[in-house]
């Protein structure tokens, strides 16, 4: 029995064993000198577990009690968090270094709650569901805190944590409201428990539970952190929040209300599709007045939550292939956007004001070019990449017979194009001031913003088989 | 009313009571106190359910290390409490109104609870048979054995937890002396001092 139990969550395993080793290693070393190696190695292994689950044969199989569920919904989603965390690993590297933050606990963390994000996707039980989440979320207070000697560093830590603790004791509640009612924290006993008519208490706790399950991918009216610790946190981790975790938190949310709640679709989709209206207008009409190029990602991440959250309030397979579809084109921009800002700097100091990039195309032709295939993405302008993402989500809504919704969300893309086209008239039009950026570009992170702008273009051809893979994920998810 | 009942009800009162005071006493170290309080009290009431384990451990890990551990933090730490509590002050109405709010849907919430039907059956299906064996063994099969992978996440949880803690806190200092003690213990008398024999009214 333990053993199959075993087999079935060997990645996660290794993963973990992984991170302890290279801490005993870190630990009997000469402490920080090691950590380039480390982090070498870590997204090595990053990438391979998440190829070994890629390669590993369909199919369902749960472990210890329902705990842990292995689906190709959990496949799909382990295999983004894991290689979109070894690709913003691998571009840090330069970026810490030169700035005294490539501390070898810094890899060893991003394992640690990598290991979290998987358990969270795989959740089958309120339990390992909320043990998943501060996994995750632990290691992720002590990053954004990973500049100690900065102010806003540790504020940004110190507020997550605390708000962070907050969502966890509203989901808590939820959770216990839910136990109450079922008399099991099991999701395929919670779903059987209520038929038809869901009780009121029930309810409550499904509400709570999706409170602090919208606290964690930032969607409004729960987002008040998300601007002050994309900005106060050392750019690489900034990356790395605005990726892996908001594709686990996302799974988890379609994990739970699926899997959990899939007989009170009605209830929950309203809910969602509130948040969804809500991050979507908010996070474009706040990010017009931001010149912090972090703080502006951080608005831009609010507003794709909303429409990753408009596919999921479809309540259907496909608003769920829609939203996986979306959050993977969500990601692969994300990490050619935060290569590009890593390398923003003068003088050796990182910049955030987006006026520095004025005039940029005359200095660096390719990378502003680069730059402007994902800002033209991010906003959504056929045939990039990310409209065909906007689509697939918007279809999912009209198909759920929700066009209102669908209208909403075209309305607060064309808003939100706004600050993404600025950025590209800054770099193309700008009148020129003398400060311009300097500074190269470390090779990982050109590669990365190279790569991740080509696949916004050569991705229109069948995006790589992505949405096929994620039709199979959402078929195992809503049966 | 019987013996039981009275318990329950003081144990239930001075846990209140103890929760209530822990957040409005003034004096951080008497807040402490009233948490120590508020432990005992609870541990009486896991008594009275017949979880004397359980009790035991929250008086000896709640009440002997942790309430210990942050007496000593209350003590130690130069934060200015009343500043602090100066700042809460502004936010009390507002507080007090989502609490309100809050309170009143939960009490909604609460009238009209009612429960799965098959609720009691799956809830007792998980625990091993009560008269078969003492609670500790009871609790050791759940956690050990269904429940050991989110035992061992715990451990996984704790350890994030500490490497957090050393990550943020610990500096090495350079310019500072160690105590080298396989150096002292080589040292060599002879070679560690000098005569010097110093003539009358020439010095060295």
């Amino acid at each position: 029995m333990l053993n199959t139990d075993i087999s079935i969550v060997l990645p996660e395993i290794v993963l973990a064993l992984f991170a302890m080793a290279a801490l005993l290693f870190g630990v009997y070393t000469k402490k920080d000198k090691v950590a380039g190696p480390i982090l070498w190695a870590t997204s090595a292994v990053l990438a391979a577990i998440g190829i070994w689950i890629a390669m590993s044969p369909a199919g369902t199989h749960t472990a210890f009690n329902g705990a842990f569920v292995d689906d190709s919904f959990a496949r799909f989603a382990k295999v983004t968090i894991l290689l979109s965390a070894a690709a913003v690993l691998l571009m840090s590297a330069d970026f810490m270094y030169r700035r005294g933050l490539l501390r070898f606990e810094y890899p060893i963390l991003v394992a640690l709650s990598a290991v979290g994000m998987m358990m969270m996707v795989s959740a089958g039980d309120l339990m390992a569901l909320y043990m998943g989440l501060e996994l995750q979320s632990l290691a992720l207070y002590v990053v954004a805190a990973l500049n100690r000697d900065s102010l806003k560093s540790t504020e940004a830590g110190l507020k997550y944590f605390v708000l962070g603790a907050l969502s966890s004791g509203i989901l808590l509640y939820g959770a216990s409201l839910v136990y109450g009612f079922a008399g099991s924290t099991v999701f395929s006993d919670i779903i059987v428990s209520a038929e038809g008519h869901i009780p009121l208490g029930l309810l409550f706790g499904l509400t709570f539970v999706i409170m602090g399950l919208a606290f964690k991918v930032s969607a409004v009216p729960f987002h008040m952190w998300a601007p002050d610790v994309y900005e106060g946190s050392p750019t690489p981790v900034t990356a790395f929040f605005a990726t892996a975790p908001k594709m686990a938190a996302m799974g988890l949310f379609a994990r739970v209300v699926h899997d959990a709640f899939g007989m009170a679709v009605a209830d929950w989709s309203q809910i969602i599709a509130l948040l969804a209206v809500a991050s979507m207008f908010v996070g474009s009409i706040a990010a017009i007045g931001q010149r912090n190029i972090k703080r502006l990602m951080a608005y831009s991440s609010i507003t794709h939550m909303g429409f990753a959250l408009m596919g999921l309030a479809a309540g259907t397979a496909l608003g769920v292939q829609a939203m996986l579809v979306y959050m993977v084109i969500y990601v692969t921009m994300n990490i050619g956007t935060f290569a590009f800002i890593m390398s923003m700097e003068k003088d050796g100091v990182p910049v955030t004001d987006i006026s520095a990039l004025k005039q940029y195309s005359k200095h660096e032709p390719l990378r502003a070019l680069a730059l402007l295939l994902l800002m033209f993405s991010l906003a959504g302008v056929p045939p990039l990449l990310g409209f065909f993402g906007k689509f697939y989500v918007l279809k999912a809504a009209v198909d759920a017979n929700m066009t209102w919704l669908a209208t909403a969300g075209a309305i607060a893309s064309v808003i939100g194009a706004f600050y993404y086209l600025r950025i590209v008239y800054y770099m193309y039009f700008g009148e020129n001031e003398e400060e311009t950026l300097d500074g190269t570009m470390a090779p990982t992170q050109w590669v990365f913003l190279m790569a991740s702008a080509a696949i916004m273009l050569l991705g229109l051809v069948n995006m790589f088989g992505v949405d096929g893979y994620a039709a199979m994920a959402a078929e195992a998810l809503v049966k | 009313m019987g013996v039981a009942d009275f318990a329950f009800y003081i144990f239930a009162i001075s846990a209140v009571i103890g929760g209530l005071f822990t957040v409005v006493s003034k004096n951080p170290v008497h807040s402490v106190l009233w948490l120590i309080l508020a432990f005992l009290s609870s541990a009486g009431l896991f008594v009275l359910l017949g979880a004397e384990f359980v009790a035991m451990l929250l008086v000896i890990v709640y009440v002997g290390a942790v309430a210990v551990l942050f007496m000593f933090v209350v003590m130690m730490i130069d934060v200015d409490f009343a500043e602090l509590r100066g700042q809460m002050a502004k936010y009390v109405p507002i507080a007090l109104l989502i609490g309100v709010v809050l309170l009143l849907e939960l009490s909604l919430a609460f009238g009209t609870w009612q429960v799965s039907n098959n609720a009691e059956a799956v809830r007792a299906a998980i625990a091993p048979d009560m008269a078969e064996v003492t609670n500790t063994a009871a609790l050791g099969q759940l956690v050990y054995e269904k429940y050991i992978y989110l035992f061992q996440t715990a451990g996984l949880i704790l350890l994030v937890a500490m490497i957090g803690a050393i990550v943020l806190t610990l500096r090495h200092r350079v310019n500072i002396k160690r105590q080298n003690v396989m150096e002292q213990m080589h040292r060599d008398p002879a070679k560690a001092m000098e005569v010097i024999d110093v003539k009358p009214g020439q010095g060295l």
